[in-house]
């Protein structure tokens, strides 16, 4: 590269520290303190992408977040890899390698730049009309769009970062370190706030902080330097804690507030080992100070897009800051007096203007004087009309404007250039304020929206609150802060403001062309690739709302959510409409300001700590006996002990067959488990249980059905009365802490009169349930100190003991249809009796089964899941459960819904068992069940809940809900499949010992 | 994310608390006396209005208390919090 762009600089670049970069495969020389961006144009290289639906060549636009077209892909093909990263705000370091990423097969040969040519057809909605019909064709185009498109890449690999979230307090925070920032933060520290100060650069100060002109000076020193002294004087303030390279994303209400802290971006990677990358700032702030400043706009021309246009201001921010021109020859074209602090900076180091455009007639800066003087061209009432050059602007053609501004008038001028700054004045960054609900009112005068009613205890300070001038910024945030913070003395006094500019601006949405509108491309949306034609279009089809128009153009909707065009957008919109500016609002600016990464969302919550994982205290005997486990909640269930060669039918097989031929063994240390007690106990499991409760002997147990109010069922479990005013319920797994939450919630607010209390203990027992006609045998020599004879010890009842000097409890109750015994014991000794259990059933061939076994023997017993064979839906009239609903009980909760007119319905889905034709044929679960497949639609009558194999019947059975069922029994009805149509009969659904014979069998 | 200043525990994050829907809807001290529609008005008909609600609230992971608020929907300002059975502010 011959050119020498880079000029002498002082502020952010380091000379003496060369670093090399790889860009698009090519090695290029920045120097420590340059963004990419900036390393880049140092090295006259603009062109940087493709845009996403026309595939133009585009360059770096802007030198901040705001950034539309420098969107890069960052650490090609490693684990690292990142697209849709801002060039503008990567900070170059020895070895980054990046990459276009919106283009193929690359940035200078672009296939999809034949969507250019083509653009004639390709309007707004193209994507909508063309695309989308006919619909059998999408999967043709979809291959072809995609691989164009290019939205980068995502890592394919596990990211290699560390990050975290942290919490912060504080009684202030202020966004944004420019002036204002700096200012607001002084005020605040010293007059003892805590006072958190983040801004999303790596240095402090803003754009102030290069305002460096002699035209620019705040009591009688050069702005920046004053500045600079008071950036120095708040680092040393013990009350301020200051935070640069940390953007916040989210404002939400209540003043909390999410931050991203980049700690490791701009390091090489190989000092980044063991760091964290990002930290997730959740803040908590009792005021917050929004000194978010203002984003230069663009002007809206034809061709306003190629590389080596940029706004004024970034190319005043390029050379101030970074030292580096942004091209040979520049033309600035204006609206307002910025381009001239921008033209003023280049002049100084002697960087030549051809020409300055100005749409204004009549300017009256002092700045404009002295370039003048410096013998600039400035073309007063005048526009661009074109741009020229492909890959990089190489001229344009000028025309002047109508009194009005809607026309050109007199001769196309011609002029050239190698880059133009462009500057429609200045949107203020409302963004947060905004998205903490904030409402803004639109000012006249500028043509700018500005904060106007705070939603929680804040403020918004600077060009941010629309105060564009040196003047304004300074006298206003003092008094607004000091009043905020109710501060009485401050160190500011007055301030003597000189400065080149004044406030004068002449805003032309749209500027005219001498080409009619539908040759030109102006745009709107630089990233979206949406023109003035797009949004004109779209009025014209009938849109009108600005979320409509912004979704059909898909103006704003980038990773940049239109920061640089959307009141270009809006002002197109009103014009067009002929309504005002006001009365549209804008868009919803939402969360997050600038992308964040999946990994500072997830923080520290990542493979094992993603969830809570919750394990049963015999989890450790599951895993060392090959135990295959299923979620249940938060809880790891065993499923299945697969032996060597099994599968999980064989293996649930065999667990089954062993359970009730022999003896199995479950872990039931997940059921939730809640104690009960207090004088009014038995009345208050009355009202919450369908059945009666009063008559519960003390010792025993009974099973209960719980409902919802709109009579559903909701819980299932069994309750034992263990003394007079003690209950302990069991819930399912999946249902313990809503349950117990319900119930609280009734004893709170419905029958506060009651004198029960609740108390969770799910987590202090282990639970072993052995099973099966071998289990009395196998748990009287583990207890053998209790009497398990049949007339001391009755099914449904319980035991107070001890293993050893272990109290334990046992109830014998059943789940599977077998004799079953429930041992409950403290947790910490539930692992040593399971293996005590195991040891003493050895010679009974006790046989461990998981879930699916359990799942299993209780569908051959017709016995519910509920949350399979339920869905909130079925009431226990439905479930043919009439038994458990006691008729005698004046209420419970649900009664009055099991008689609603919807619920006394015949023709309601019932539960019933299906049996199919062919007894090996097994169900799938969720499949549809229909009487008649001729007629169409077919009518859908229910689905299957429940399906398997029963090895102790030698038959497939399953349960399902069916329209009407209970009337059906016998009668054929078909499951439909993919490939075949299964024919199956209505049964009861209990399969197995239906009269419960097992339960008591001696043995 | 607001925060609920609980009437047992203090000021607490929303994500300690679980919403329980609209306050001061009494379950009928005799259900079975009511009509369908009576009772499809207790178990069905909510409000849900722009402005300042009374809402049920669970501190479920603090005190487990339920308690309720006045809650503006349409800014998520909480006018006041007040206990199980104590009358709602008057506007
Ligand atoms: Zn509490």
């Amino acid at each position: 590269m011959s050119k020498n762009l880079r000029f002498k600089s002082s502020k952010l670049v380091d000379e003496t520290y060369r670093v090399s970069f790889k860009f698009n495969d090519k090695t290029y020389y920045g120097y420590k303190g340059d963004t990419l961006a900036s390393a880049l144009l140092a090295n006259d290289v603009h062109l940087v992408g493709r845009s996403f639906k026309y595939h133009r060549p585009r360059g770096i636009m802007t030198a901040g977040s705001e950034e539309p077209n420098a969107i890069i892909q960052l650490h090609d093909n490693t684990s690292r890899t990142e697209p849709n990263v801002r060039a503008t705000e990567i900070e170059i370091y020895e070895g980054l390698v990046a990459s276009s990423q919106n283009c193929w097969p690359s940035v200078n040969f672009d296939i999809g730049g034949i969507n250019n040519i083509l653009s004639p057809i390709l309007p707004a909605g193209f994507y909508y009309k063309t695309f989308m019909w006919p619909k059998s064709f999408w999967e043709k185009y979809e291959y072809f769009i995609r691989k164009s498109a290019g939205l980068g890449k995502s890592p394919k690999e596990a990211d290699p970062d560390i990050y975290e979230h942290k919490y912060i307090h504080c009684d202030v925070l202020i966004i944004g370190a420019g002036l204002s920032g700096i200012m607001a933060a002084k005020m605040s520290a010293k007059n003892g706030l805590k006072t958190l100060l983040v801004d999303e650069k790596s240095f402090l100060g803003g754009s102030t902080i290069y305002d460096n002109s002699e035209f620019s000076k705040i009591n009688n020193q050069i702005t920046s330097s004053w500045l600079e002294k008071e950036i120095n004087e708040i680092s040393k303030l013990e009350n301020l804690e200051i935070k640069t390279r940390t953007s916040v994303a989210a404002f939400h209400g209540y003043n909390f507030l999410l931050a991203r802290e980049n700690l490791t971006d701009h390091l090489p990677i190989n000092q980044r080992e063991n760091k964290i990358r990002h930290r997730l700032l959740k803040i908590r702030a009792k005021k917050v100070i929004s000194a978010t400043g203002a984003i230069e706009r663009p002007l809206i021309f034809d061709n306003n897009d190629r590389p080596g246009i940029l706004l004024s201001s970034a190319i005043k921010k390029y050379i101030d800051l970074y030292g580096i021109a942004c091209g040979e020859n520049n033309i600035l074209f204006t609206n307002n007096d910025t381009a001239y602090e921008t033209a003023m900076s280049l002049v100084q180091r002697g960087i030549k203007i051809n020409a300055i455009i100005d749409n204004r007639e009549e300017i009256e800066s002092k700045l404009s004087y002295e370039l003048e003087k410096n013998n600039i061209r400035i073309f007063k009432g005048y526009t661009v009309v074109d741009t020229y050059g492909y890959k990089r602007i190489n001229g344009l053609s000028i025309m002047q404007l109508s009194k009005d501004g809607q026309k050109v008038i007199g001769k196309k001028i011609k002029l050239s250039c190698d880059s133009l700054g462009v500057s429609g004045g200045w949107t203020p960054a409302v963004h947060l304020f905004t998205q903490s609900g904030g409402k803004l009112k639109f000012r006249e005068d500028d043509q700018v929206f500005i904060p106007n009613k705070y939603p929680s205890d804040q403020l918004s300070i600077g060009s941010c609150n629309g105060d564009l001038s040196l003047e304004d910024i300074t006298t206003n945030t003092v008094l607004s802060v000091k009043k905020f913070l109710n501060i009485n003395k401050t160190d500011y006094k007055t301030f003597e403001i000189i400065t080149g500019i004044n406030k004068s601006k002449r805003n032309i949405w749209l500027l005219p062309s001498d080409k009619i509108l539908g040759k030109t491309k102006s745009f709107v949306d630089y990233q979206n690739d949406a023109t003035a034609k797009d949004i004109k279009l779209a009025l014209r089809e009938g849109f009108r709302s600005i979320e409509h128009v912004k979704r059909y153009t898909t103006t704003g909707m980038g990773t940049d959510q239109g920061k640089l065009g959307n009141m270009h957008a809006l002002g197109i919109i009103s014009e067009t409409a002929g309504t005002k500016i006001g009365e549209h609002g804008t868009t919803t600016f939402r969360p997050p300001y600038t992308p964040l990464t999946f990994g500072t969302i997830v923080g520290r919550n990542v493979g094992e700590f993603f969830d809570i994982i919750r394990r049963t205290p015999i989890h450790d005997w599951h895993v060392a006996n090959n135990a295959k486990f299923e979620n249940v909640g938060q809880w790891k269930r065993a499923w299945y002990y697969p032996k060597e060669n099994e599968n999980m039918h064989q293996a649930v097989q065999r667990e089954s067959k062993a359970a009730r031929d022999y003896a199995g063994i479950l872990d039931a240390s997940t059921l939730g488990k809640i104690d009960i007690q207090g004088t009014d106990a038995s009345e208050f499991l009355n009202r919450v249980y369908t059945n009666a409760w009063s008559k519960l002997a003390i010792g025993k147990c009974r099973y209960g059905l719980m409902l919802n109010e709109d009579g559903m069922v909701y819980d299932d479990g069994v309750t034992t009365r263990l003394d007079e005013n003690h209950y302990i319920m069991t819930t399912t797994t999946g249902g313990a802490a809503n349950v117990l939450g319900k119930l609280e919630d009734y004893l709170q607010t419905e029958w506060p009169e009651l004198d029960v209390y609740l108390s969770s203990v799910t987590d202090h027992y282990a639970t072993i349930s052995v099973c099966g006609p071998h289990s009395k045998k196998i748990v009287s020599k583990v207890i053998p100190d209790l009497d398990f004879s049949d007339e001391k010890f009755p099914h449904m009842s319980f035991k107070n003991t001890k293993i050893g000097q272990i109290k334990c409890r046992v109830m014998r109750i059943s789940f599977t249809g077998e004799q079953s015994y429930e041992i409950n014991i403290q947790s910490n000794y539930g692992k040593s009796v399971w293996e005590k259990c195991m040891e003493e059933g050895k010679d009974f061939n006790i046989t461990p089964y998981g879930t699916e076994t359990m799942h299993l023997l209780r569908a051959e017993k017709g016995f519910i899941i509920v949350g399979q064979d339920t869905d909130a839906t079925m009431t226990p009239i439905d479930l043919q459960m009439d038994w458990i609903v006691s008729k005698k009980k004046y209420d419970f909760i649900g009664k009055r819904s099991l008689y609603r007119s919807d619920t006394i319905k015949d023709d309601r889905k019932q539960l019933v068992g299906l049996l199919t034709e062919n007894p090996k044929e097994v169900l799938e679960e969720g499949a549809q069940i229909v009487a008649d497949i001729t007629k169409s639609p077919i009518e859908m009558l229910g689905h299957v809940t429940s399906s398997y194999y029963s090895p102790n019947l030698n038959k497939s059975i399953a349960l399902g809900v069916v329209k009407g069922g209970k009337k059906m029994l016998g009668q054929k009805l078909i499951i439909p499949m993919e490939n075949k149509n299964i024919n199956v009969t209505v049964a009861h659904p209990v399969f197995l010992d239906e009269e419960g014979e097992r339960l008591n069998a001696k043995l | 994310m607001f925060l609920i200043n609980c009437p047992f525990c203090g000021e607490r994050e929303q994500s300690e608390f679980k919403a329980g829907g609209e306050a001061h809807i009494e379950r009928p001290k005799q259900p079975t006396e009511l009509s369908d529609d009576e009772w499809a008005e207790f178990l069905f008909m909510r409000k849900n209005i722009k402005g300042v609600q009374f809402e049920r609230w669970n501190h479920a992971h603090g005190c487990r208390k339920w308690f309720n608020i006045a809650r503006d929907t349409s800014n998520d300002q909480i006018k006041t919090v007040y206990k199980m059975g104590e009358k709602p502010p008057v506007e």
